[in-house]
């Protein structure tokens, strides 16, 4: 998963919808654990388009 | 490793957490509460709306301090253009205050720590820890420290993201249709209305959602949107919150001085929000008002009824399920009807298009509703419009 560090405003909800509990947010900083199946629930659900996975556009 | 002992950890300093901590503090009990940012109530994921009536109920005295500005009423706005407004004569329940959460979860902060309660700053729950198949404790970050808390029981007011609840084999999972993906800009010199709340409802502002407008006083304005997630596409809220923004004249000489995401659970809450040695509360337990996504009064009962409820689990000192059992009767009987009721109308206005939105509001402006709440709204529709009340005509 990478992480547009510009665009992500901390604001959580992608930890919250994740289906395999695999974000982590520590106030600035948000990490992907390897329980992350790349379902992509996150990248279409982030307001500010701050997701992608890797290899896709 | 540093291990810290006590009575009660509870996780996450917002409004359920600061509310289940005094309540638990007052009861006698070591009471430790975690904050993992630096500051409480800040960054803001809130449109900062509430309604009054529930203040008093969980023991809130209103303060000038963090209330922001009193409501005079509000405005529902279709596709079309059709209003509905809500002046101070009929608004009811629905209407309020608007916040200054920075400031009102602190206020509940200090009154958490005036209980007794202890607050540790910048200490975010990594893991529970688990002896004997028993909950213990968790494990924590504490100013970059990694620490040990061991308690007789956890509250977890970790909010929407709700790790701890999972981390304790609590299934806070929710649904795609069951999501809200919002945004919402602190807009300043904009003409918006400053006594009203506007809410625009409707596929053409916010599909699935509905888009806010809460004043807060001299061209202030929190100005957001929350979009389904089944109907959510890559970056869809901003697209629609800028167009609206874009599109309004009021907002043509307003600028934005603060940008906020923000996810709200639209479920009617867990199937059970307490295990042995742990009580959810609020977001984390995805109590939150699914029409509207309000979830600081839900938050600040939930926490209330968590504290009372642990209190007397400790006369006896057993924090098993079924000793935690009647916090899960106490909010159920307060809120399951109302979340439950809320969540079918949320499914079924979100499947209405926009011709039949605006009839709906065309409807209610014609009719003669004395206090305006989601209940009265839905009245109203189910006399002309029994289909979309189908199924939960008995909550109505």
């Amino acid at each position: 998963m990478i992480v547009d560090v510009d665009k992500c405003l901390h604001c959580g909800g992608c930890v919250g919808s994740c289906p395999q509990n695999a974000i982590f947010l520590n106030d600035f900083v948000l990490e992907f654990s390897d329980k992350c199946n790349k379902c992509g629930r996150c990248v279409r659900l982030c307001p500010v388009q701050a997701l992608k996975l890797e290899g896709k556009a | 490793m540093k291990t810290i002992n006590c009575d009660v950890v509870v996780v996450g300093a917002g409004p359920g957490g600061s509310m289940a901590a005094k309540f638990c503090a007052q009861g006698g009990l070591d009471t430790l509460l975690l904050e993992k940012k630096a500051e409480i109530g800040a960054p803001l994921r809130c449109a900062e709306g509430v309604s009054k009536k529930w203040l008093q109920e969980v023991g809130i005295e209103p303060d000038p301090v963090w209330i922001r500005a009193d409501m005079k009423g509000a405005v529902i706005r279709s596709p079309k253009g059709y209003e509905f407004k809500l002046d101070e004569s009929k608004a009811g329940s629905e209407v309020g205050y608007v916040l200054e959460r920075h400031l009102f979860d602190k206020a509940l902060a200090r009154d958490a720590v005036a209980a007794g309660a202890k607050i540790m700053m910048r200490t975010s729950c990594t893991d529970v820890i688990r002896e004997n198949g028993k909950l213990v404790g968790i494990k924590a970050k504490s100013m970059g420290e990694e620490i040990e808390i061991r308690a007789k029981v956890i509250v977890a007011a970790d909010g929407f993201e709700s790790q701890v609840g999972r981390w304790a084999g609590i299934d806070t999972s929710v649904k795609l249709n069951d999501l809200c993906s919002c945004l919402q800009y602190r807009m300043v010199n904009c003409e918006a209305d400053m006594e009203y709340c506007e809410f625009e409802i409707g596929r053409f502002y916010a599909p699935g959602g509905y888009l806010w407008i809460f004043p807060k006083g001299n061209g202030v304005a929190n100005v957001g949107i929350g979009v389904m997630g089944t109907m959510a596409k890559k970056g869809e809220a901003k697209y629609y919150l800028d167009k609206f923004i874009a599109e309004d004249p009021r907002f043509k000489n307003s600028q934005a001085v603060e940008v906020m995401g923000g996810f709200v659970s639209t479920c009617p809450g867990l199937d059970c929000a307490v295990d042995d040695n742990i009580i959810l509360v609020g977001d984390a337990a995805r109590i939150i008002d699914p029409i509207t996504g309000g979830g600081i009064c839900h938050a600040c009962r939930t926490g209330m009824y968590a504290g009372k409820v642990i209190t007397e689990a400790a006369k006896k000192g057993d924090f098993s399920k079924a000793a935690l059992m009647p916090y899960e009767k106490m909010w159920r009987d307060r809120m399951e009807d109302k979340l439950y009721r809320n969540w079918m109308a949320k499914e079924r206005l979100a499947e209405l298009d926009d011709d039949t939105i605006d009839e709906l509001v065309k409807l209610i402006s014609g009719s003669d509703i004395k206090e305006v709440n989601v209940y009265n709204l839905l009245k109203v529709i189910k006399e002309k419009y029994p289909k979309v009340v189908e199924g939960f005509e008995d909550l109505i």
